[in-house]
């Protein structure tokens, strides 16, 4: 290579600033450009020069490409999973070269996620860390990626009740900023530690029993709050206290082929692909717990999702929980969806305001 | 003596509908015409009209909005309470039938699915993928085989062979019914026909998955078409029940959420006479290109929305150029 590598990835909410940190390990060298941040333009490019039909997370990630190219990216980096999203490279990449882009592109699906192909590529990218070096870039990044979900965690059943509205927001803004710079362990953990005491000494007006409500669904729509018109954001205004397991620490570690299917409880006797299993068994463990409600969502046309539909219906009749299907495209009115929660939210506050006083 | 009382209007996509109830629900004086794509002028008709139907006696202490123009119109009346439309459906309707189990709604452009379990909603469903089971497509199809759609329901009816009609997308639902209009079937049949296809898309979108208990309520627009009412009952085996209010129940149901708030000071009728007028723009801040609607009363600015951040904002009190 005789130019230098400016690296591009698409976005999926924050992690960018994740593989921000672990290029910078992996090719110090080497300049780092992210996408600018996703927005209408992003999302109308990337439509314009996708196949119709595709899941919209292909339209937002191509849309990025395109942004980070013109802006004067020239490595691309792609990865893939157990649907139609294991593809995506192949078909991404023609269609930018047929485009008139020239670039590299790093597909880092299937066999090619394997970790000696891994390897393999970054050297051919100019990458002459020590493989000792590699591997504690890559503990750093999976350290920030816990760290980060964990924070997120609880901020969705928290932010809903802040007394000031936007402190959770600016103390994630911090936690962002200072994993994004981090070199060791100690910097994450001094990051770690500084916004876990600054979020818990929050102002909260919190209810004992506040309305909770489960996230379930396609991993991109649930970690890209662009792609969902900011679902949680929206629920949380509503002071609904919101779960969602899904993130990429749980993607990464918190998958298991047999115990999966196990946690479904009869509800699912075959894996469906991707994480729809997931879907059940976590829907499953919400409906167990009494949360008030499940909300189901997933790009249009989501075949992984739309087979888990069925059992998460059986699951609502039989445990008297009440789960919202919202499918989103970006043919998607984003007035419609506001309709559907806003209907969703009273539903499950009268019907716990009549339970409660049942009970009482 | 002065009777207070609570105004709902219901602004749907096609048409508006208004509500005057007293304290105990009993509707004072209704209204229903179309929106006509400009749901202030329509909401000043109904207002109007309204205002007409009642005695000086009444005073209407609160106002509540429903259906899409909601936050538009909500602005307007400066309503104490802007509702979706299905909260605002389920309250009207268990005002009238308390016991009833399940809602079936068919508006304009959107149909929904409601769930009643003990008076209180467990779960609902809207149509998501097209309007093929709505009234626009009815209405639609009404103009071209050239039928009034208030005739349509009657003229179903009378068809002893109805037509099937393939109708999982409006498109291809017309094509279809051109091709069988072609090869010689009767027009009831093929209307009768269209009245069943949208039943069974209704039931094979908005109602899948769904367990249609009753008894079961039909309401909305397209309820008065019996046509369509008689094939529910066919496909789903049991009674319907559609009020004579039916098409009034989102209304009602604004109106009745709104109760609690009384103000001291009574609506204004007035409001019909006032120039009320909306202005577009696109923001050009950033790559999200938001589309901000400004609404303006006698040239001053009311509420401005669309914008996704701080950039878009309109600042308050500012005047319409014109």
């Amino acid at each position: 290579m005789n130019h230098k590598l400016v690296i591009s990835y698409p976005h999926m909410g924050d992690y960018s600033i994740i593989f921000t940190q672990l290029f910078r390990h992996v090719l110090p060298e080497a300049q780092l450009l992210p996408p600018p941040l996703i927005t209408q333009h992003t999302i109308e490019l990337g439509s314009r020069h996708s196949p119709d039909f595709v899941c919209s997370p292909f339209k937002y990630n191509l849309g990025n490409y395109i942004e980070a190219l013109e802006h004067g990216a020239n490595v691309l980096f792609q990865t893939g999973m157990g649907c139609r999203y294991g593809y995506y490279g192949e078909l991404q990449e023609q269609i930018l070269r047929d485009l008139g882009h020239d670039f590299q592109f790093i597909c880092l699906s299937r066999e090619r996620a394997k970790p000696t192909a891994i390897c393999d590529s970054l050297r051919l990218l100019g990458c002459t860390q020590s493989p000792p070096k590699l591997l504690y870039a890559l503990f750093l990044a999976c350290e920030s990626c816990r760290i980060l979900d964990r924070f997120d965690r609880f901020m969705r059943e928290n932010v809903g009740f802040e007394v000031l509205v936007g402190s959770f927001e600016s103390v994630r803004g911090e936690l962002l900023r200072q994993l994004a710079v981090a070199d060791s362990l100690q910097d994450l953990r001094a990051a770690r530690n500084t916004c876990q005491q600054a979020s818990a000494a929050l102002k909260l007006n919190k209810p004992e029993h506040p309305l909770r409500v489960g996230i379930v669904g396609e991993l991109y729509t649930l970690m890209e709050p662009f792609s969902n018109f900011f679902v949680e954001k929206q629920l949380a205004k509503d002071g609904i206290s919101v779960s969602r397991l899904m993130g990429i620490w749980f993607l990464l570690f918190g998958q298991h082929r047999t115990r999966d299917l196990r946690d479904c409880g009869g509800y699912l006797h075959y894996l469906v692909g991707a994480n729809g299993v997931h879907s059940i068994s976590h829907s499953l463990n919400y409906a167990k717990q009494e949360y008030d409600g499940i909300i189901h969502m997933k790009s249009f046309g989501c075949i992984p999702e739309l087979n888990a539909t069925p059992a998460l219906q059986a699951l609502s009749r039989d445990y008297n929980i009440p789960i919202l299907d919202l499918s989103f495209d970006t043919q998607t009115s984003e007035t419609g969806v506001q309709t559907r929660l806003e209907a969703f939210a009273d539903m499950i506050r009268l019907k716990k305001e009549y339970n409660d006083a049942a009970v009482s | 003596m002065p009777q207070s009382a609570s105004l709902g209007v219901d602004i749907g996509s096609v048409s508006t509908k208004g509500v005057v109830v007293d304290q105990q629900g009993r509707i004072l004086a209704s209204e229903y015409l179309w929106t006509e794509g400009d749901p202030i002028s329509a909401t000043k008709k109904v207002i109007s009209s309204l205002h007409r139907q009642l005695s000086h006696e009444v005073q209407v202490r609160s106002v509540g909005t429903t259906g899409s123009a909601r936050r538009l119109i909500g602005t307007m009346l400066e309503a104490d309470v802007v509702k979706n439309e299905i909260t605002a459906h389920a309250r009207g309707t268990l005002l009238r039938h308390p016991d009833i189990r399940t809602i079936i709604e068919i508006g304009g452009q959107d149909s929904k699915i409601i769930l009643i379990s003990e008076g209180v909603v467990t779960d609902y469903a809207m149509n998501t993928l097209c309007a093929a089971g709505t009234g626009a497509f009815l209405s639609s199809q009404a103009k071209r085989l050239g039928i009034p759609v208030e005739e349509l329901g009657d003229m179903a009816l009378t068809s002893k062979n109805p037509s099937k009609i393939a109708a999982r997308c409006t498109v291809f639902a017309e094509s279809d019914m051109i091709h069988k209009a072609q090869i010689g079937h009767a027009k009831e049949d093929l209307v009768a026909g269209l009245c069943h296809a949208v039943v069974s898309n209704y039931l094979n979108n908005v109602g899948k998955g769904k367990h249609i208990e009753g008894p079961v309520a039909f309401q909305g627009g397209v309820s008065k078409n019996k046509g369509v009412s008689q094939a529910f009952q066919s496909e789903l085996g049991q009674e319907l029940f559609v009020d004579e209010d039916s098409h009034l129940m989102g209304a009602l149901g604004a109106a009745l959420l709104s109760r609690s708030a009384q103000r001291a000071k009574s609506f204004d009728w007035e409001i019909a006479d006032l120039a009320f007028q909306t202005r577009a723009h696109t923001c050009g801040g950033c790559g999200n290109h938001c589309e901000i609607v400004s609404f303006y009363r006698d040239g001053s600015l009311l509420d401005y929305w669309g914008n996704r951040c701080e950039m878009g904002q309109v600042s308050k009190g500012s005047q319409i150029i014109s």
